[in-house]
């Protein structure tokens, strides 16, 4: 009775009509679709770059809040600037200043300091005779761009690293500074401390639809074309049929391996084939194994990411002789995305042979464990795709980095943000990654995708 | 608040303090651009060629005699319980021929900053980085390109997990280097009854 005498009162906080305290509010300014590193770092970095305080009410809008199949925190972690396009370079440089600092950027009065298990090992690329000139190109692409590799050759590479085969390896690519790994799950929750501590707004749900209106013109061929406008996205609780329509501003793309999904949503590729709205975003989620081995007499603690011309990549893990293998699939045999279980018989046909012809020390090893994630791969080109769409007035894209969405992710946010405050990209210049080289079916390839 | 204001003015000091001193380039060389760089951080250094070693009194006054060895390459420089940080090591970016280095008890020597000591591979054969608070086991990882160390000083690391172990990797990743790492407890744990 006294209870209930309390809840009457003005200051309480009962009302008789039950809300789900998780809802979205009704309405924001911009809606992030996606709360993986590449979100979060885009929230953090419009709530930095605001004029006014509070001015801008971000969303950031994650289906799973466990991220048991987000990209980010199944990712081996690590950061090269070993790339051959000089936007690549420059995102990794950019991230890795970014990681310097990054007490500096999210910092947080009273709480503990942000320690992100760097490792500063570099990167090791091997090239046989055949992609060797295609390795000297990419080192000088890359020390124009100011990273900081060495080439090395064959006797080099063995004096240096006396556990390597040198058989077949005609020149090889050592990151000295700004390279090695991390731990992406100390990032993902450093981003988002500091982007809730400065007012964005976390919400727990998944995006099943958009409201917008359309705009037809007639272009110059005389064909019709369709610009939509998205007045509010709908986000739907966990496990329920409740769902709360957000109006919104602007909505960022940056759902990694489901952008695909949501754009369907849209309609955006359903079109006749020979116009824009018939091309699709070319996203789609590639599954990759990562294997935990153990091997007592591997290498020691400067093992780079080694990362060999086959396809197949190792690293240290921790100093009690762990190493995390990997390699990608071929084309043809990539395995099957409806869900992430491990293929073991992967790892005895396609890693451990070529792993042990480079490392002989590896050729006795146990695997100890395993998990798989998806790649937000880009079908088109394998570069990320940064910018607005050219059919939705109001959808921004971070996507389709097809392995690299966390190395670049602070400057992928920073550049998102620039686009949205500022309109334009003020730091660096991203415009090759936007949607335009995709209309105009252009591809710029990036030949060193790991 | 007062304590944003405190790191703030905090970090704006170091970042005067250790700021590229490209006018005194231009003008007298990178050479004793570096010297003048390292005496107004209290830092001491030594000359190739030369026995007096150059530096600051507690007062902060030093005399002005590194000015009559221009183009002479620093050989030993001595930067203890000083800020140097990763912005100020643009500023010996040109010594070659440095062959020791000494950052004992610097507080804004971290990782990162190890990982840019790179640029001294060819020449380093000395190091001593003890007691800085910021350094953990990634950023020892860094050290695997000075190759012509010869002798390195990580004492008492308060960021290394498990020293005794991180020690040992050190030794068989730098083989030709004495490893000298005192101030560590090897001793085993007691179990929590």
């Amino acid at each position: 009775m006294r209870q209930k005498a309390a809840d009457a009162l003005p200051g309480s906080s009962w009302s008789p009509l039950e809300v789900n305290p998780n809802l979205p509010p009704e309405r924001a300014d911009i809606v992030i679709v996606g709360g993986g590193v590449v979100g979060w770092s885009i929230a953090y970095w419009l709530k930095q770059k605001e004029r006014a305080q509070e001015a801008v009410k971000v969303i950031v809008v994650e289906k799973d809040p466990t991220y048991s199949q987000a990209s980010t925190v199944l990712s081996a972690g690590g950061i090269r600037q070993q790339f051959s396009l000089p936007e690549n370079i420059h995102l990794s440089l950019a991230s890795a200043d970014f990681m310097r600092n990054i007490n500096h950027h999210l910092g947080v009065v009273n709480e503990d300091p942000v320690d992100l298990q760097f490792n500063q090992s570099g990167y090791l690329f091997l090239a046989n005779e055949e992609v060797a000139h295609i390795m000297e190109e990419n080192y000088s692409t890359q020390r124009g761009a100011g990273a900081k590799v060495s080439l090395l050759s064959s006797t080099q590479l063995k004096e240096k690293f006396p556990w390597i085969n040198t058989d077949g390896v005609a020149l090889a690519s050592y990151g000295l500074e700004n390279e090695g790994w991390f731990d992406p799950w100390i990032l993902l929750n450093a981003f988002r401390r500091k982007a809730i501590s400065m007012g964005v707004i976390q919400c727990c749900g998944e995006v099943t639809g958009f409201k917008h209106t359309l705009n037809m013109m007639t272009n110059a061929d005389g064909e019709q074309v369709h610009f939509q406008r998205i007045k509010s996205v709908k986000v739907q609780m966990p496990n329920s049929l409740e769902y709360q329509p957000v109006e919104c501003a602007i909505v960022v793309n940056a759902a990694g391996a489901f952008s695909g999904k949501l754009i369907d949503m849209l309609g955006i590729g359903s079109g006749p084939k020979d116009t824009f709205a018939g091309i699709p975003l070319p996203v789609e989620p590639r599954k990759r194994y990562v294997y935990v081995v153990h091997c007592p007499d591997g290498p020691g603690l400067d093992t780079p990411f080694l990362i060999d011309y086959s396809g197949v990549y190792f690293r240290r893990e921790g100093l009690g002789g762990n190493y995390i293998a990997g390699a990608s699939p071929e084309e043809l045999e990539e395995p099957d995305t409806s869900n992430l279980e491990v293929d073991h018989q992967f790892f005895e046909d396609k890693v451990w042979p070529n792993l042990a012809r480079r490392v002989p020390a590896f050729e006795k090893l146990k695997v100890t464990s395993a998990w798989a994630g998806f790649y937000d791969y880009n079908t088109f080109d394998q570069n990320g795709i940064i910018g607005i769409h050219p059919l939705i007035n109001n959808m921004y894209f971070a996507t389709g980095f097809s392995g690299h969405g966390l190395q670049h992710s602070p400057a992928v946010g920073r550049a998102v943000a620039e686009l949205i405050v500022d309109g334009n990209f003020k730091t660096l210049d991203l415009s090759g990654l936007g949607f335009k080289r995709i209309l105009d079916q252009e591809p710029i390839l990036e030949r060193n995708i790991v | 608040m007062l304590l944003t204001w405190r790191s703030q003015l905090r970090r704006r000091e170091l970042q005067k303090k250790n700021a590229y001193y490209g006018y005194t380039q231009k003008l007298y060389g990178a050479d004793i651009a570096a010297a003048y760089y390292i005496l107004s951080l209290k830092g001491r250094f030594r000359f190739v060629g030369q026995l007096a070693w150059f530096y600051t009194d507690q007062k902060g006054k030093f005399s002005w005699d590194f000015l009559n060895h221009k183009n002479t390459l620093l050989e030993e420089i001595d930067m203890s319980y000083t800020d140097i940080n990763y912005a100020g090591l643009g500023n010996l970016e040109e010594q070659r021929s440095l062959r020791t280095l000494s950052f004992r008890g610097c507080t804004e020597v971290d990782d990162w900053f190890l990982a840019r000591l790179h640029m001294f591979q060819d020449s380093l054969e000395e190091l001593d980085i003890s007691h800085c608070p910021c350094i953990t086991t990634g950023g020892l990882v860094a050290l695997r390109n000075l190759k012509g160390l010869r002798r390195l000083d990580v004492s008492s690391l308060p960021g290394i997990s498990s020293p005794g172990l991180v020690i040992i990797l050190l030794e068989e990743m730098l083989p030709q280097c004495q490893i000298i790492a005192t101030g560590y407890d090897h001793s085993l744990k007691q179990e929590e009854q």
